[in-house]
């Protein structure tokens, strides 16, 4: 029963915990800093459906991640409602992602790397030199954040709020894709995709449909991003942005659910706190990664399960050693 | 009707033809045995049978059914089933995990994303069934990390056998069994019901031969001699093969 109950209790804490970010980090600086790492943590997930569980390593992910939030904020300049904004953004988005696919999956491992790499850096190129449709290197400017339900997100508190909410719908998604059928054929054809086929599997229409899922929760990433900076520029669809992404989900431990948000938390609390303290930064950030690997290859989160368990079980073996010890005579 | 008729079927590699114009007709119920020695394309008929390799000529028939050209997964959705030579399994998953995959990959169930797997009963249940049969079941939840040679191998039957085939094709069953595996395995193939048509690859001809009911020899690329048990032990030419000039 206690093994059950500890994840649980575990996971009720952190909900609380969440849930009241902003009465305990007094600094709306920081809650917005909260705010960011949920973002990410969602684009996290979305990128380790393919990483992860499809073992399709992307790097053109910041791509389409930018495609939502340009989309909507171009549309938002132009005069639409926030609603059909966000609408249209999640549909040039999946069309994108189906575009990627499309292209990308006919090849796997350093193949479908490459070429996601290369459509990448196109929707860089359009963002970054396009200037007529995307105001080029000056980015674009959102005036005002929705307000759902009346609500208004313009203050740190309530727009992280509005980002747990749907941080928590992206986890509760990943936790049933995970476990359900559909998840355990896109592991399958990570494993064994020739026995897949073989089993009656359509590998490719598997890894395609994997890939809209994760396009979809990009996209989603990708508005956040946009209410949460009001303002979108081509740096967030370059290379290094998905290296970034790329590097949250593997440090966290890729085929899980935790590590991708762990990933997250790490990057983006050096990016935006560490960094005011520390000028080199980057530097510290490359020697937790280093760390990261060297002590525990498979992610953050993998591997202190594995540590802690090992700790457990040396601890309970030392006991009864060192209580025949004390009573030995001296 | 004809379980299994292959005709004229080529497959070249390059400038290497591994599949020189095979005919194979199989009956319903048969055990055939395939034999020859190394490189002589047994795994590569195989291959083209179940379509992960496609015919450069040929045709092949699944009970009066051509399957030429249907895709490797459509072929398992019609009744085909195979092991492979090299143990080809899910390593991350537990031996039950493994042939439930087999299940679900000739269920609608497969493309939901929103159940949890592990509450699909009655999946569980049929895969503990199929592993029942091969003598498995008492170590369904082991991970397969953690299972031996000739477990593995018996996993490998039972998710074919999950499948619930009309042709089972078993490619070389008994490679790297011991001697008291290769008898279970015997045993566990012989108990097959006889509505399954059976394929099966043998390497060494011993090890298989009261199995069959006939037997075809292959040898670079071609059939060489098609027969009965007697037939084909006694034909020169299966010695010429197997002993040289």
């Amino acid at each position: 029963m206690t093994r059950v109950t500890a994840p649980n209790a575990a996971f009720a804490l952190a909900l609380l915990g969440l849930s009241t970010v902003p009465l305990w980090v007094g600094n709306s600086y920081y809650v917005d800093v909260a705010s960011q790492i949920l973002l990410f943590a969602v684009f996290a997930l979305a990128l380790n459906v393919l990483v992860g569980y499809g073992g399709l390593v992307s790097l053109g992910h910041a791509g389409l991640f930018a495609v939502s939030g340009y989309t909507a904020g171009l549309m938002l300049q132009a005069g639409f409602g926030h609603a059909a904004a966000i609408a249209g953004a999640v549909l040039v988005t999946l069309l994108a992602s189906a575009v990627f696919a499309v292209l990308a999956l006919r090849s796997t491992g350093i193949g479908f790397l490459m070429i996601t790499l290369a459509l990448g850096q196109i929707l860089w190129g359009i963002a970054y030199r396009w200037a007529d449709l995307t105001n080029g290197d000056n980015g674009v400017s959102i005036s005002a954040r929705p307000a759902p339900f009346g609500i208004s997100l313009s203050g740190a508190p309530s727009f992280y709020y509005a980002t747990l909410v749907v941080f928590l719908f992206a986890l509760a998604a990943m936790a049933a894709f995970e476990r359900s059928p559909f998840g355990a054929s896109l592991r399958g054809t990570r494993d064994q995709a020739r026995r897949m086929t073989a089993l009656g599997y359509n590998v490719w229409l598997i890894r395609f449909l994997a890939f809209l899922f994760s396009g979809f929760w990009c996209s989603v990433a990708g508005l956040l991003y946009l209410y949460n900076k009001q303002f979108i520029s081509p740096q967030v669809s370059a290379l290094q942005a998905s290296a970034e992404v790329l590097l949250m989900v593997i440090s966290g431990g890729a085929a899980t659910l935790l590590g991708p948000i762990a990933g997250a938390a790490v990057v983006v609390i050096m990016k935006y706190v560490v960094s005011a303290y520390v000028v080199r930064w980057n530097l510290v950030l490359g020697v937790i990664f280093v760390a990261i690997i060297s002590f525990m290859p498979e992610g953050l989160v993998p591997g202190s399960v594995r540590i802690w368990g090992f700790a457990r079980r040396r601890w309970r073996a030392l006991r009864p050693a060192r209580k025949s010890a004390s009573g030995a005579p001296p | 009707m004809t379980a299994l008729a292959i005709t004229g079927l080529t497959k070249s590699f390059g400038g290497l033809r591994v599949t020189k114009g095979v005919d194979l007709a199989v009956e319903p119920g048969e055990r055939r045995l395939i034999i020859g020695p190394n490189g002589a394309g047994k795994t590569t008929l195989f291959n083209l049978i179940t379509g992960e390799l496609a015919a450069d000529a040929g045709s092949i028939a699944l009970f009066g059914r051509d399957i030429t050209r249907a895709p490797c997964r459509r072929r398992a959705h019609l009744g085909l089933a195979r092991t492979y030579q090299i143990i080809t399994l899910f390593p991350r998953d537990t031996i039950l995990r493994n042939v439930v995959l087999a299940l679900l990959g000739l269920s609608g169930l497969r493309w939901n994303p929103l159940v949890d797997l592990k509450r699909q009963r009655h999946l569980a249940a049929r895969a503990r069934e199929a592993l029942a049969l091969v003598g498995l079941a008492h170590v369904a939840d082991r991970p397969l990390t953690e299972t031996s040679y000739g477990e593995r191998r018996r996993v490998e039957i039972a998710m074919a056998m999950a499948q619930n085939p009309k042709v089972l094709l078993l490619d070389e069953p008994f490679a790297g069994l011991s001697i008291d595996e290769r008898r279970d395995v015997r045993q566990l193939l012989a108990a097959i019901p006889d509505d399954v048509t059976i394929v099966m690859i043998e390497h060494n001809m011993d090890v298989a031969l009261d199995f069959a009911d006939r037997i075809t020899l292959l040898h670079f690329g071609e059939v060489i001699v098609e027969g009965t048990r007697a037939e084909v032990v006694a034909d020169p030419r299966t010695r010429e093969v197997y002993l040289g000039e």
